[in-house]
């Protein structure tokens, strides 16, 4: 039965995979024939201050979406979980940045941050037109807002759902002993979303180390070196300057953070154990 | 009641999440599968610009000989130039390689991926412009023959801006810089730029470059030799550029402009800015985009000002100096052949200079003086002629000029040293280490 979608995994996944690690010990410029070259790629590519920054703002970027999307869509969430019309509506507006595709959502972006024609200009309020995308300081933090505001919709949605499993009887008996909101969100909701947050913060993790298209529409990189992230880079290496050798080595390396990550975010949280939450009920 | 909201709900992540994954799966671009399938010829062409009149040309041939028809595949420029490269690697490039000469073709000949064209050229390159047509050869063999217009950077100002400033179009550099001066006091960006693209910041180091120095500057550093981006030329081109930068001259914001929406030509034409030094490529957008200003005379043209006591010539040009057809050499013979004579009767004949000139664009062939002045609107296509056909050298943008990786290795640097992140010092050592 699993035959077919392991040929697949196989050929799609695993082949390529040891591909790219076979060539991350060759240097290859993409014309001529690969040529062997040990671990020479790997010394000169972990010394690249170009790499080492792109591997200290890839951190900065996984941590600082995590911290910025989490706690958003959880409240999020848990608020459009509620059953009010207005709730309804809104939630049908948080939902819009989730139809739009990621370079469709940078050109628009990059237009509305112009600091001549933007929104700034637009609106009539100087304080919009800043050097947002062209100042090295300010460029990252503008990624990451841009970032947040394309997945926070649907990591709401996930916690909406997982809010609206929770029996509501929980509730009443809280409410009979007398929790408030606030202690009713924290000893209630909080445990009970427990999977839904690791759920998200597992994708949310892992989609902030391999992100790429909105950064590279956005702003490519720049300015300087200022997002350039390690997926960006290792494009721009395989691609731009074609050193196929050393783009394989950052490749194998965000395989292997990535693989680590998610696994010890399963057996930290004890995911894989999946017992139930909901005893007595 | 409930438990019906809850499948719903489920069903609503379960849809929107499989949404998610597939719109991630189809981010990839797949262009069709590769034109080398089959003998007879196939070409990858761009769309856009001229594409009218290049399928013109495939039109044409076709007709003619029915038996060899182009199997001819459009890409869009960014997808192709990611494409080929791969594409010619593996063997499958299609018949005819479209380029821009430079870094890669040098490659492709090393690699034995493009053939000599030979007599198949000779009689086009006795009618081609000479600099323009320097550029396909490799080592004296001629691997790619110009395709299509000639594009030069010049300088474009408002004339408007001008005007309310006092300021005259400067001829050299203390001049320019005198005007980035008074340009600032009236309140307008003296210079547009558009850095958030990179790429047109090249422009300033290799004009300023070329004024200082001349061309055999830059010849040093593609020649490979030690230390050749620490020559005096280049070392005073960046401290001017970040005398340009210290001064005001782009003004507070240019990391945010992108030239791809024409946020620099839009400051010129709009009149926030006065000047901005692009190539000929934008001039159908200020048409486009301000076609009163460009009637009533308000859009002026002007080559790079001079730098005193430079040894380089004033009449120099950078820029694109043309696209150019290569014949791939994993080709089969017939397609070979038939590509080969492709480019001795269709490429730049008379009928595709008169497609060209009509849409406004000028074709690296001597002797259309008469030709140029018959058009509607002849004055921009007779400067940008003028330019080209005066120049004593007409230099490839660097960035196609040199190997991919040095050009990444030049972009990176070359955008620092605009931000002010390193000095010109700073830019000639890294840039010195690539060599």
């Amino acid at each position: 039965m699993a035959g077919p979608a392991l040929a697949l995994f196989g050929v799609f996944a695993v082949v390529p995979l040891l591909g790219v690690v076979v060539l991350s010990f060759m240097s290859w410029d993409g014309l001529g024939d690969p040529v062997w070259a040990g671990i020479d790629n790997w010394g000169r590519t972990l010394a690249d201050p170009v790499t080492q920054n792109a591997m200290r703002l890839t951190v900065v970027v996984t941590v600082v979406s995590w911290l910025f999307q989490a706690p958003v869509s959880l409240l999020l969430g848990v608020f459009m979980a509620g059953r009010q019309r207005y709730r309804a509506v809104l939630s049908v507006l948080y939902f819009l940045p989730l139809l739009f595709s990621a370079a469709a959502v940078a050109i628009a972006y990059r237009a509305l941050l112009d600091p001549n024609f933007g929104l700034g200009t637009a609106l009539g309020i100087p304080w919009l037109s800043q050097d947002w995308i062209g100042d090295p300081d300010l460029a990252l933090w503008v990624v990451l807002f841009v970032i947040g505001w394309c997945f926070v919709p649907f990591h709401s949605l996930l916690y909406q759902g997982g809010v609206r499993q929770i029996p509501r009887s929980m509730y009443e008996a809280a409410l009979l002993d007398g929790a408030g909101r606030v202690q009713q969100f924290l000893h209630i909701t909080l445990p009970q979303l427990k999977y839904t947050i690791i759920t998200s913060s597992t994708l949310m993790i892992v989609g902030s180390l391999t992100y790429f298209d909105l950064i590279f529409v956005l702003t490519n990189g720049g300015p300087g070196n200022a997002t350039r992230i390690l997926p960006l880079d290792m494009y721009l290496t395989g691609f731009r300057s074609y050193d196929m050798g050393k783009a394989s080595v950052i490749a194998v390396v965000l395989v292997v953070v990535g693989l680590t990550v998610s696994l010890l975010l399963n057996r930290l949280s004890g995911a894989n154990k999946m017992e139930s939450q909901m005893e007595g009920l | 009641m409930r438990l019906r909201i809850g499948r719903r709900t489920g069903a609503v992540v379960a849809t929107v999440t499989a949404a998610a994954l597939l719109a991630a799966c189809g981010g990839g671009k797949q262009p069709g599968g590769a034109a080398a399938g089959g003998d007879g010829p196939s070409a990858w062409a761009l769309t856009g610009g001229t594409e009218e009149v290049f399928r013109a040309q495939f039109d044409a041939w076709d007709a003619e000989h029915p038996d060899q028809e182009f199997s001819v595949e459009w890409f869009a420029n960014d997808a192709y130039k990611e494409k080929i490269r791969t594409a010619v690697g593996a063997g499958n490039s299609p018949t005819l390689i479209y380029g821009w000469s430079g870094g890669t073709l040098a490659d492709y000949a090393a690699n034995g991926k493009v053939v000599d064209l030979g007599d198949s050229v000779t009689e086009l390159n006795e009618r081609l412009i000479p600099s323009v047509a320097a550029n396909g050869e490799v080592d004296g063999t001629t691997y790619a023959v110009p395709n299509t217009h000639t594009q030069p950077v010049v300088m474009y100002h408002n004339k408007e801006v001008l005007d309310a400033a006092g300021v005259d179009v400067p001829t050299t550099y203390d001049e320019l810089l005198d005007a980035v001066g008074t340009l600032q006091d009236e309140g307008v960006t003296p210079i547009a730029l558009a850095g958030q693209s990179v790429w047109p910041e090249l422009m300033w180091i290799q004009y300023l470059t070329d004024r200082i120095g001349g061309p055999e500057v830059f010849q040093a550093v593609l020649d490979g030799e030690e230390g050749a981006w620490s020559d005096p030329a280049i070392v005073e081109a960046t401290t001017k550029i970040r005398e340009l930068v210290d001064a005001g001259a782009f003004g507070d914001s240019f990391g945010s402009v992108n030239a791809d929406q024409n946020a620099d030509t839009a400051l010129v034409h709009t009149g926030k800015a006065a000047f901005v030094l692009q190539g000929s490529w934008v001039y159908p957008n200020f048409l486009e985009a301000a076609p009163e200003l460009v009637e009533s005379g308000g859009l002026g043209y002007t080559t790079f000002p001079a730098v005193e006591g430079g040894a380089g010539d004033p009449a120099n040009i950078v820029g694109n100096p043309s696209n150019f057809w290569s014949v791939s050499a994993d080709a089969s013979e017939d397609a070979q052949t038939a590509a080969k004579e492709f480019i001795s009767t269709e490429v730049l004949s008379d009928d595709v200079v008169d497609d060209l000139l009509e849409i406004g664009a000028v074709p690296p062939i001597t002797g259309l003086e008469d030709k140029i002045a018959a058009q509607a609107d002849s004055d921009h296509p007779s400067f940008v002629y003028g330019l080209v056909r005066d120049a004593p050298h007409f230099q490839l943008s660097w960035d196609q000029a040199l190997p991919p990786a040095q050009a990444q290795e030049l972009l990176d640097n070359l955008s620092q040293l605009f931000l002010g992140q390193i000095d010109p010092q700073q830019f000639s050592d890294a840039m010195d280490a690539t060599l």
